[in-house]
Protein backbone atom coordinates (compact mmCIF):
# COMPACT_ATOMS: atom_id res chain seq x y z
CA UNK A 1 0.00 0.00 0.00
CA UNK A 2 2.22 3.14 -1.14
CA UNK A 3 1.18 6.55 -2.92
CA UNK A 4 2.11 5.06 -6.07
CA UNK A 5 -1.19 2.96 -6.23
CA UNK A 6 -3.32 6.28 -5.58
CA UNK A 7 -0.93 8.11 -8.29
CA UNK A 8 -1.69 5.17 -10.56
CA UNK A 9 -5.71 4.94 -10.39
CA UNK A 10 -5.55 8.71 -10.11
CA UNK A 11 -3.62 8.42 -13.41
CA UNK A 12 -6.20 5.88 -14.85
CA UNK A 13 -9.03 8.50 -13.49
CA UNK A 14 -7.75 11.45 -15.19
CA UNK A 15 -7.12 9.90 -18.79
CA UNK A 16 -10.50 8.17 -18.56
CA UNK A 17 -12.05 12.01 -18.29
CA UNK A 18 -9.59 13.08 -20.74
CA UNK A 19 -10.97 10.34 -23.09
CA UNK A 20 -14.62 11.76 -22.40
CA UNK A 21 -13.84 15.43 -23.18
CA UNK A 22 -11.79 14.51 -26.13
CA UNK A 23 -13.87 11.75 -28.09
CA UNK A 24 -17.75 12.42 -27.00
CA UNK A 25 -19.78 14.77 -29.33
CA UNK A 26 -22.41 15.59 -26.92
CA UNK A 27 -21.23 18.69 -24.49
CA UNK A 28 -22.72 17.35 -21.28
CA UNK A 29 -20.63 14.92 -21.68
CA UNK A 30 -17.47 16.97 -22.83
CA UNK A 31 -18.41 18.63 -19.28
CA UNK A 32 -18.76 15.21 -17.23
CA UNK A 33 -15.02 14.25 -18.49
CA UNK A 34 -13.58 17.65 -16.77
CA UNK A 35 -15.55 16.92 -14.01
CA UNK A 36 -13.43 13.81 -13.85
CA UNK A 37 -9.97 14.78 -14.59
CA UNK A 38 -10.53 17.42 -11.35
CA UNK A 39 -12.02 14.24 -9.32
CA UNK A 40 -8.49 12.31 -9.91
CA UNK A 41 -6.89 15.63 -9.09
CA UNK A 42 -8.88 15.78 -5.53
CA UNK A 43 -7.55 11.92 -4.99
CA UNK A 44 -3.91 13.15 -5.46
CA UNK A 45 -4.14 16.15 -2.72
CA UNK A 46 -5.23 13.64 -0.90
CA UNK A 47 -3.17 11.15 -1.36
CA UNK A 48 -0.20 13.37 -1.20
CA UNK A 49 -1.68 14.75 2.40
CA UNK A 50 -1.93 11.34 3.82
CA UNK A 51 1.62 10.34 2.99
CA UNK A 52 3.21 13.06 3.71
CA UNK A 53 4.34 13.63 7.10
CA UNK A 54 2.35 15.75 9.59
CA UNK A 55 2.22 18.97 9.28
CA UNK A 56 0.42 22.05 11.34
CA UNK A 57 -2.44 22.54 9.06
CA UNK A 58 -3.97 19.79 6.90
CA UNK A 59 -3.27 21.66 3.62
CA UNK A 60 -4.55 18.88 1.35
CA UNK A 61 -7.79 18.63 2.29
CA UNK A 62 -7.77 22.16 2.19
CA UNK A 63 -7.04 22.49 -1.14
CA UNK A 64 -9.73 19.44 -2.14
CA UNK A 65 -12.03 21.46 -0.51
CA UNK A 66 -12.06 24.25 -2.29
CA UNK A 67 -11.28 22.58 -5.58
CA UNK A 68 -15.16 20.72 -4.86
CA UNK A 69 -16.20 23.93 -4.60
CA UNK A 70 -14.91 25.70 -7.82
CA UNK A 71 -15.40 22.59 -9.40
CA UNK A 72 -19.58 22.77 -8.72
CA UNK A 73 -19.19 26.68 -9.58
CA UNK A 74 -17.76 25.35 -13.07
CA UNK A 75 -20.66 22.32 -13.47
CA UNK A 76 -23.34 25.04 -13.15
CA UNK A 77 -22.04 27.78 -15.60
CA UNK A 78 -21.03 24.78 -17.97
CA UNK A 79 -24.88 23.36 -17.91
CA UNK A 80 -26.59 26.93 -17.86
CA UNK A 81 -24.13 27.36 -20.88
CA UNK A 82 -25.40 24.09 -22.51
CA UNK A 83 -28.63 24.80 -22.07
CA UNK A 84 -28.52 28.64 -23.71
CA UNK A 85 -26.73 26.94 -26.95
CA UNK A 86 -29.09 24.13 -27.14
CA UNK A 87 -32.15 26.89 -27.20
CA UNK A 88 -30.30 29.04 -29.68
CA UNK A 89 -28.91 26.43 -32.54
CA UNK A 90 -31.09 23.43 -31.17
CA UNK A 91 -28.69 20.98 -30.67
CA UNK A 92 -26.10 19.95 -28.30
CA UNK A 93 -23.79 18.52 -30.64
CA UNK A 94 -20.59 19.93 -30.19
CA UNK A 95 -19.28 19.24 -33.68
CA UNK A 96 -22.36 21.24 -35.93
CA UNK A 97 -21.12 24.52 -33.66
CA UNK A 98 -18.98 25.73 -36.33
CA UNK A 99 -20.24 29.38 -36.81
CA UNK A 100 -16.75 30.79 -35.93
CA UNK A 101 -15.01 28.23 -37.85
CA UNK A 102 -12.70 30.65 -40.89
CA UNK B 1 -5.38 1.01 4.89
CA UNK B 2 -7.32 -1.83 3.85
CA UNK B 3 -5.68 -2.76 0.78
CA UNK B 4 -8.39 -5.04 -0.38
CA UNK B 5 -11.12 -2.57 0.38
CA UNK B 6 -8.81 -0.11 -1.82
CA UNK B 7 -8.39 -2.03 -4.29
CA UNK B 8 -12.45 -2.89 -4.85
CA UNK B 9 -13.10 0.74 -4.49
CA UNK B 10 -10.23 1.48 -7.59
CA UNK B 11 -12.30 -1.14 -9.88
CA UNK B 12 -15.35 0.77 -8.76
CA UNK B 13 -14.19 3.78 -9.91
CA UNK B 14 -12.45 3.04 -13.12
CA UNK B 15 -15.44 0.70 -14.40
CA UNK B 16 -18.38 3.16 -13.66
CA UNK B 17 -16.14 6.21 -14.45
CA UNK B 18 -15.34 3.79 -18.24
CA UNK B 19 -19.08 3.28 -18.09
CA UNK B 20 -19.80 6.99 -18.17
CA UNK B 21 -17.15 8.31 -20.33
CA UNK B 22 -18.36 5.42 -22.95
CA UNK B 23 -22.24 4.47 -22.78
CA UNK B 24 -23.65 6.12 -25.54
CA UNK B 25 -26.99 6.56 -23.81
CA UNK B 26 -27.08 9.42 -21.27
CA UNK B 27 -28.64 8.70 -18.81
CA UNK B 28 -27.10 5.54 -18.06
CA UNK B 29 -24.01 7.58 -18.46
CA UNK B 30 -25.06 10.20 -15.58
CA UNK B 31 -26.06 7.15 -13.21
CA UNK B 32 -22.53 6.46 -13.77
CA UNK B 33 -21.14 9.40 -12.97
CA UNK B 34 -23.27 9.49 -9.48
CA UNK B 35 -22.06 6.13 -8.74
CA UNK B 36 -18.38 6.81 -10.01
CA UNK B 37 -18.23 9.80 -7.45
CA UNK B 38 -19.63 7.96 -4.67
CA UNK B 39 -16.51 4.90 -4.88
CA UNK B 40 -14.24 8.42 -5.21
CA UNK B 41 -15.85 9.37 -2.04
CA UNK B 42 -15.07 6.38 -0.32
CA UNK B 43 -11.59 5.79 -1.49
CA UNK B 44 -11.38 9.44 0.52
CA UNK B 45 -13.19 7.82 3.51
CA UNK B 46 -10.41 4.90 2.98
CA UNK B 47 -7.58 7.73 3.31
CA UNK B 48 -8.96 9.27 6.37
CA UNK B 49 -10.34 12.62 4.69
CA UNK B 50 -13.92 11.96 5.81
CA UNK B 51 -15.35 15.17 5.80
CA UNK B 52 -14.14 15.67 2.15
CA UNK B 53 -15.56 12.58 1.53
CA UNK B 54 -18.91 13.62 2.67
CA UNK B 55 -18.52 17.21 0.63
CA UNK B 56 -18.07 14.96 -2.21
CA UNK B 57 -21.24 13.29 -1.87
CA UNK B 58 -23.22 16.25 -1.13
CA UNK B 59 -21.83 18.34 -3.75
CA UNK B 60 -21.37 15.50 -6.61
CA UNK B 61 -23.79 12.66 -6.22
CA UNK B 62 -26.06 15.63 -4.53
CA UNK B 63 -25.98 18.54 -6.47
CA UNK B 64 -24.00 18.31 -9.74
CA UNK B 65 -25.88 14.94 -11.03
CA UNK B 66 -29.42 16.54 -10.64
CA UNK B 67 -28.11 19.42 -12.35
CA UNK B 68 -26.37 17.08 -15.02
CA UNK B 69 -29.99 15.00 -15.37
CA UNK B 70 -31.85 18.22 -15.42
CA UNK B 71 -29.88 19.07 -18.18
CA UNK B 72 -30.37 15.95 -20.50
CA UNK B 73 -34.13 15.80 -19.99
CA UNK B 74 -33.97 19.26 -20.86
CA UNK B 75 -31.75 19.15 -24.01
CA UNK B 76 -33.61 15.33 -24.86
CA UNK B 77 -35.06 16.55 -28.55
CA UNK B 78 -31.73 15.11 -30.25
CA UNK B 79 -29.84 12.49 -29.19
CA UNK B 80 -26.23 11.72 -29.76
CA UNK B 81 -26.65 11.03 -32.92
CA UNK B 82 -23.14 10.58 -34.05
CA UNK B 83 -22.38 7.41 -32.29
CA UNK B 84 -19.02 6.87 -34.10
CA UNK B 85 -15.98 7.12 -31.38
CA UNK B 86 -13.29 9.58 -31.72
CA UNK B 87 -10.44 6.90 -31.63
CA UNK B 88 -7.73 9.98 -32.02
CA UNK B 89 -9.18 10.69 -28.62
CA UNK B 90 -8.12 7.37 -27.56
CA UNK B 91 -4.70 7.42 -28.91
CA UNK B 92 -4.17 10.15 -26.55
CA UNK B 93 -5.48 9.41 -23.63
CA UNK B 94 -3.51 5.97 -23.98
CA UNK B 95 -0.61 7.85 -24.36
CA UNK B 96 -0.69 10.41 -21.37
CA UNK B 97 -1.68 7.53 -19.09
CA UNK B 98 1.20 5.55 -20.58
CA UNK B 99 3.37 9.16 -19.76
CA UNK B 100 2.07 9.63 -16.46
CA UNK B 101 2.89 6.09 -15.42
CA UNK B 102 6.15 5.90 -16.74
CA UNK B 103 6.72 9.24 -14.46
CA UNK B 104 5.33 7.51 -11.67
CA UNK B 105 7.33 4.39 -12.18
CA UNK B 106 10.34 6.65 -12.70
CA UNK B 107 10.38 8.34 -9.25
CA UNK B 108 11.30 6.77 -6.41
CA UNK B 109 10.07 8.98 -3.63
CA UNK B 110 6.46 8.23 -4.14
CA UNK B 111 6.38 4.52 -3.26
CA UNK B 112 6.66 5.63 0.44
CA UNK B 113 4.06 4.11 3.09
CA UNK B 114 1.23 6.36 4.41
CA UNK B 115 2.60 8.29 7.67
CA UNK B 116 0.90 7.71 11.06
CA UNK B 117 -1.44 11.38 11.54
CA UNK B 118 -3.70 11.90 13.84
CA UNK B 119 -7.26 11.45 12.90
CA UNK B 120 -8.54 14.92 11.01
CA UNK B 121 -11.80 16.34 12.99
CA UNK B 122 -14.35 18.67 11.47
CA UNK B 123 -13.21 21.24 14.32
CA UNK B 124 -9.70 21.17 13.09
CA UNK B 125 -10.97 21.80 9.75
CA UNK B 126 -13.42 25.14 10.63
CA UNK B 127 -10.49 26.31 12.39
CA UNK B 128 -8.31 26.23 9.73
CA UNK B 129 -10.69 28.08 7.20
CA UNK B 130 -11.29 30.54 9.54
CA UNK B 131 -7.70 31.13 10.28
CA UNK B 132 -5.26 30.30 8.14
CA UNK B 133 -7.34 30.42 5.06
CA UNK B 134 -10.19 32.65 5.83
CA UNK B 135 -9.20 34.99 2.41
CA UNK B 136 -9.44 31.92 0.39
CA UNK B 137 -12.78 31.24 1.91
CA UNK B 138 -14.08 34.71 1.18
CA UNK B 139 -13.08 34.19 -2.37
CA UNK B 140 -14.63 31.22 -2.94
CA UNK B 141 -18.07 32.49 -1.82
CA UNK B 142 -17.61 35.24 -4.03
CA UNK B 143 -17.13 33.18 -7.20
CA UNK B 144 -19.76 30.91 -6.28
CA UNK B 145 -22.17 33.94 -5.65
CA UNK B 146 -20.39 35.61 -9.41
CA UNK B 147 -21.05 31.95 -10.97
CA UNK B 148 -24.84 31.59 -9.94
CA UNK B 149 -25.61 34.61 -10.68
CA UNK B 150 -24.10 34.56 -14.16
CA UNK B 151 -25.94 30.66 -15.04
CA UNK B 152 -29.03 32.26 -13.99
CA UNK B 153 -28.58 35.36 -16.22
CA UNK B 154 -27.24 32.35 -19.37
CA UNK B 155 -30.93 30.84 -18.80
CA UNK B 156 -33.08 33.34 -19.04
CA UNK B 157 -35.30 33.76 -21.87
CA UNK B 158 -35.51 37.24 -23.21
CA UNK B 159 -39.50 38.26 -22.99
CA UNK B 160 -38.91 41.17 -25.63
CA UNK B 161 -38.60 39.35 -28.92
Amino acid sequence: MTLSIFLIVSAALFCIGLLAALSRRHAIFILIGIEMMLAAANINFIAFWRFAPPTAQPTGVMVAIFSIAIAAAEAAVGLAMVIAVYRHFRTTNVDQLNQLKG
Amino acid sequence: MNTIAFTIVAIFTLTFALAAATNPRLMHAALSFAVMFLAIAASFFLLGAEFVGLVQVFVYVGAVAVLIVFTILLTRRDAEKARGFNWSGVVIAIAVFAGLVWAIMKSASVSVAPSVIKALTVKQIGVALMGSYVWPLLCVGVLLTAALIGALILVIEDKRQ
